[in-house]
């Protein structure tokens, strides 16, 4: 099975108080931030892995995971330590993120796909930066696959995937011909989440993204990573989504500790007024 | 705030680091004042350790380490502190980086294959004991023997002050085989379980407590002559050796230490208020702030320095002496200075840097006193 993983940085969200908006609320300023993965793609690519890998033993690859991300040079650091983690190759599309909207992204994804073949397009069900949770469905619709958003188990049987995914009041299974996109939930990297045909059903993975040895990181210096412009993938490269403005929250107010319950439901009652 | 990592690092380095960062947040961060406080962590962490691919840095990839050099146990064993905030499981985790070096260096080849791949998966402890209650700077003078009687060594004697000891499954042990002096000294392995080995005390520590340090007793152990680390009455230069090293990791713990408590400074410094204003708000203690960088920020480029030279294959024991006293000064000071920022919060149990305060006082004696690094220093000067 060949997967892609398309894969998104952004601001570590631990630092949150280190993103700044500039006086006249234009846009995000970036520089000084310190920069993660984005975890529902870590989760992704870690549901890509555990599709393309018997678990018992990881080194023995069972199908090709592509990662792929769109940024300048130093996005690469990106796909290195999702290199280093396991996928077998990356993909670079040059461009910066004040460029990008998620139909942009999703119409070069479509593009890369044409040429790339993937089985499945494997991602994060959305970015913790600008939480649009589009690039999926859009993605699906252009190509016109079916999809599974929100995947919280994943497994594989011959030419699909059976997808749960967790709804209000239980859990939705679906069955999905490939090729198609799935997106994933945090459930997907809990130690039975995902089984490929070649895991064994009794085998559990240790909970969340494995950890990349040191030998895996220096080895990832080696694997093929190519640069593709954006221009190549997308002709039209007008965006569809216009920020207006950008306002930082209002600073958390200072708590208060209250002598008893009796006060505590006065204070919910008359001043938060959610009683 | 400013905090570097050294010029030489790469962006293997730094993915390194956010390796260790995400295992020790998540695996020791939340537990650090408990075990601390019950004064031991569980052994569970060593399997899980090297699971996470931490135990085998920095040792050659044949006998089942991760590979990297100095560099990048330094990076790591930085994060590992500075992430996982507990000095005393750093300590005790590490306690193989002093205990095997001796074995791949100067061991057999069925010594590397039967020692070494346990202790790197996380199966088994090792801790090194060279230290002795009748002294440890004078490691020439050690009095603990080992007689030759066929194909055991008989061993009588005791050993202080020894991390991770009381739940070692092997102890790299300096014996005294031949006559008085550095030319009677030899290595050996002793395992858990030898009868004639037992650990005689648990000690209670000023600092460290997360690491368990005990005394270990040797009565008419009968060790086999296989686990004999080299020639008999050569141990003394493998001792030394692997003393330099050392010099440096806990230089480099030195300095994450620092930076830990210097981090919390300013925080707390940001959200204390007196006088109607946050406490950063007083000149004094910004200059405090001041210092405390300034002072981290050299020790951390001398450690770097020297690093870079043994990486480089240099013997420089001198330059590690150095860089061990300015980063140990440096570490007191710097603790000291945050307790007195975060006042009576600074004395309670509650606040790390009371424990990092204490954890501190350790390293101007641990490895080799600060006295002992000068006698180096005086000797490599000529004088
Ligand atoms: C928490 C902890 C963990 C440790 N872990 C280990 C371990 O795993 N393995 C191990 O083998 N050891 C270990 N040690 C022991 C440590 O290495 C020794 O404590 C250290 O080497 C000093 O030896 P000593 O305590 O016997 O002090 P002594 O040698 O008795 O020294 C006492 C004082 O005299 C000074 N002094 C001695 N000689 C001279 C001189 N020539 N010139 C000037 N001053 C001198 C010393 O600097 C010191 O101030 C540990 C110690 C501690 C506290």
């Amino acid at each position: 099975m060949k997967i892609l993983v398309p894969l998104k940085r952004v601001a570590d969200p631990d630092n949150a108080n280190k993103v700044k908006i500039p006086a006249a609320g234009d846009k995000i300023e970036t520089t000084g931030l310190e920069w993660k993965p984005n975890p529902f793609d870590e989760y992704a690519l870690e549901a890509a892995l555990r599709l393309t890998e018997n678990g018992q033993t990881p080194k023995v690859r069972a199908g090709e995971v592509v990662v792929v991300t769109f940024g300048p040079k130093e996005t690469e650091q990106t796909l290195r330590a999702a290199l280093a983690t396991g996928a077998d190759r990356a993909i670079r599309i040059d461009t910066t993120d004040d460029k990008l909207d998620g139909d942009l992204v999703a119409r070069a994804l479509a593009a890369l796909i044409e040429k790339e073949k993937p089985d499945v397009v494997v991602m994060g069900k959305q970015a913790v930066d600008g939480d649009s949770n589009q690039v999926g469905q859009i993605l699906a619709e252009l190509l016109d696959w079916p999809m599974a958003t929100f995947a919280a188990t994943i497994k594989e049987e011959a030419g699909a995937l059976v997808v749960s995914r967790e709804v209000d009041g239980g859990v939705a299974t679906m069955r999905v011909k490939l090729p198609a996109i799935v997106t994933v939930d945090l459930r997907i990297v809990a130690p039975t989440s995902v089984y490929s045909t070649k895991t064994a059903a009794t085998f559990k993975y240790n909970d969340g993204v494995r950890f990349a040895a040191l030998p895996a990181i220096m080895a990832a210096k080696k694997k093929l990573l190519v640069e593709i412009k954006l221009a190549d993938l997308a002709a039209d490269q007008a965006l569809k989504v216009e920020y207006k403005a950008f306002q930082a929250p209002p600073a958390r107010k200072a708590g208060i500790k209250v002598k008893d319950v009796t006060e505590l439901v006065t204070r919910l009652k008359n001043e938060a007024k959610v009683l | 705030m400013m905090s570097f990592t050294p010029l030489y690092e790469t962006a293997e380095h730094a993915q390194l680091r956010a390796q260790v960062r995400r295992f020790a947040s998540a695996e020791i961060a939340p537990h650090a004042t408990a075990w601390e406080e019950a004064n031991e962590f569980p052994r569970e962490l060593y399997a899980k350790a090297a699971a996470g691919g931490m135990a085998g840095i920095g040792y050659p990839e044949e006998i089942g380490g991760a590979g990297g050099d100095l560099s990048f146990v330094i990076a790591a064993g930085e994060e590992l502190v500075l992430a996982g905030r507990s000095v005393g499981v750093a300590a005790g985790l590490g306690s193989h980086r002093i205990a095997l070096p001796p074995i791949i260096t100067f061991g057999t080849p069925e010594q590397k294959r039967r020692f070494l791949p346990p202790v790197l998966s996380g199966d088994k402890i090792a801790a090194l004991a060279i230290t002795e209650p009748g002294g440890g700077s004078d490691v020439a003078s050690l009095q603990t023997r080992a007689v030759r009687d066929g194909d055991v060594f008989v061993v009588n004697g005791s050993k202080t002050f020894i991390t991770s000891g009381c739940r070692a499954d092997f102890v790299t042990t300096a014996v005294r085989t031949g006559g008085p002096g550095r030319g009677g000294v030899s290595l050996l392995i002793i395992e858990r379980g030898t009868p004639g080995f037992t650990v005689s005390k648990k000690l209670a520590k000023m600092g460290w407590w997360a690491s368990d340090t005990a005394e270990l007793a040797f009565e008419d152990c009968r060790v086999p002559a296989a686990n004999l680390i080299g020639e008999e009455n050569s141990g003394f230069v493998p001792i030394m050796v692997n003393f330099a090293v050392e010099r440096l990791l806990l230089a480099g713990n030195c300095v994450a230490i620092a930076e830990l408590a210097y981090r919390e400074s300013v925080t707390y410094a940001q959200e204390r208020r007196a006088f109607g204003k946050p406490i950063m708000g007083f000149q004094v203690l910004r200059h405090k702030l001041a210092d405390m960088v300034t002072r981290l920020a050299a020790a951390r480029a001398l450690t770097s320095e020297v690093v870079q030279r043994v990486v480089r294959g240099e013997q420089v024991p001198g330059l590690a002496a150095m860089a061990k006293n300015t980063a140990t000064d440096m570490c007191s000071f710097v603790c000291d200075q945050a307790v007195q920022i975060h006042g009576g919060n600074g004395y309670m149990r509650e606040y790390l840097v009371e424990r990092l305060y204490r954890d501190a006082r350790l390293y101007p004696i641990g490895g080799g006193t600060r006295e002992i690094m000068n006698e180096i220093i005086s000797k490599t000067e000529g004088y």
